[in-house]
């Protein structure tokens, strides 16, 4: 992806280290480790933290398409996964800490799926899908797509970190099964991911991954990163089960109100493909993942109960803060999306700090 | 729910809609039919879904979730709508 600007002196610390590479001197991984203690000692909102939220994108991303000219190696560099380890852990604790999690049932499928849909159902977040069907302007659809497209534009890759997690059984194959459908069934055409990219590409919108970073607030980071959270930690496999659960049951619905706001504004079927599209698979995405990957990773591994129902109350929670935030600047008449580089540290900064390191440019 | 396997078709409510084994297939093996209770039949396997005059309907994906609300608007497929149209601890 493109390599975005830092949002603090800790996201400046890494993309430090990360321009340095190979040649990162051991004073630029102390600096790293001084300035993720300094921001995690001053108890943090660290779901709202600008710092907190870019950095552990940053770090996770190493695991994904990795960083323009960042040198790929760096994925399995001890140092980065340490102080990742050390962020992910305030990251957990402060989810834990805001999430409520539903009682849990027997852990049986049927009763683990209505459950889910229950939770799904009571949800009365703030509905920016309504929003859009009725009120967004075009400036407002535009900066619907760019806040989407952090996740959208890779859309159930951080999911796909759970296959080889998965027991041998129902939820391993339901959840192939539904991430077979997200990436088109073998049609690289019908790729959720890149159906996303046509509608964006329809609003004159930059398609390149990266390109938004700058404008996403943290919440929208928050909430990439909780996917990776859940998807590269075995422990957590209950976590990533229920967010997809709870991801598809929010979803059909949202989407038809959202292929609405669209037509409204005048777009055509290039545009709301993408939406229309979502409301037919997430229908079936929902009951597989409802009662056939959460519900059928309860019955196979019970004491995971309470994980899923935490990761699928983490999309809810999330999804409201988060809706909240965006309605209440739409309705002010301000944009939703971050202004870029308010901290004033800037990639010249940055290189005169690596100059200064000892590292060649 | 129920999942049943070894039908020759399977009819969807009333909505005239039915559901065939393949052409091709062996029939009444290939094909499984989940019902999802307050939701739809969720079909799985080698099917083909066809209209009330026996044509098939072009599906889009390998597995289909199946109308029984009759409220969806892209029928034969389910849109989540009956979720709106229930108690909420239903599905």
């Amino acid at each position: 992806m493109l390599v975005p600007a830092p949002r603090g002196e800790l996201s400046a610390s890494l993309l430090n280290v990360l321009h340095a590479g190979p040649q990162a001197t051991a004073a630029m991984y102390g600096q790293l480790d001084e300035t993720a203690a300094r921001a995690l000692a001053a108890d943090p909102d660290v779901l709202r933290s600008d710092d907190l939220q870019l950095t552990l994108f940053c770090l996770y991303e190493l695991h994904y398409s990795g960083l323009d000219g960042i040198d790929p190696d760096m994925e399995w560099q001890p140092e980065l996964i340490r102080v990742r380890r050390v962020i992910e852990a305030a990251f957990e604790a402060a989810l834990r800490r805001t999430v409520p999690v539903p009682r849990a049932p027997a852990p049986e499928a049927e009763a683990v799926a209505s459950t889910l849909f229950r939770l799904a159902a009571e949800d009365h977040g703030p509905s920016v899908s309504r929003f859009i069907a009725r009120h967004a302007t075009t400036d407002q659809l535009r900066e619907f797509l760019v806040l989407r497209s952090i996740y959208q534009l890779r859309e159930a890759d951080p999911h796909s970190w759970a296959i080889p997690r998965l027991p041998v059984g129902r939820a391993k194959a339901a959840l192939v099964e539904i991430q077979a459908d997200e990436y088109g069934g073998g049609r690289p055409e019908r790729m959720h991911s890149h159906l996303f990219a046509r509608t964006m590409a329809g609003l004159d919108l930059d398609t390149r991954y990266g390109y938004y970073l700058d404008q996403a607030p943290a919440l929208v980071l928050a909430s990439s990163n909780a996917m990776s959270l859940f998807g590269m930690n075995r422990r957590l496999r209950g976590c990533i089960a229920g967010h997809l659960a709870a991801f598809e049951m929010t979803s059909s619905i949202p989407n038809s109100f959202y292929a609405r706001g669209f037509k409204r504004a005048g777009y055509g079927p290039d545009v709301t493909f993408y939406f229309d599209e979502h409301v037919e698979a997430d229908a079936v995405h929902e009951q597989i993942a409802a009662r056939d990957l959460a519900g059928g990773l309860a019955e196979s591994e019970p004491e995971l109960l309470e994980d899923i129902l935490f990761g699928a109350s983490t999309v809810l929670t999330l999804d409201a803060m988060l809706g909240e935030e965006q309605l209440a600047a739409w309705k002010e008449g301000r944009s939703a999306l971050r202004e870029a580089s308010p901290t004033g540290i800037d990639m010249q900064t940055l290189a005169a700090d690596a100059a200064a390191s000892g590292v060649p440019a | 729910m129920s999942a049943q396997k070894g039908q020759d078709s399977v009819s969807v409510g009333r909505s005239g809609v039915t559901v065939v084994p393949a052409a091709g297939t062996e029939a009444a093996a290939d094909f499984s039919v989940t019902e999802c209770p307050g939701g739809p039949l969720l079909v799985r396997g080698e099917f083909e879904v066809q209209d009330a005059d026996g044509a098939a309907i072009p599906k889009n994906r390998e597995t289909v979730a199946l109308c029984r609300c009759s409220g969806s608007r892209i029928k034969p497929w389910c849109d989540g709508t009956h979720k709106l149209l229930r108690g909420a601890s239903e599905n």
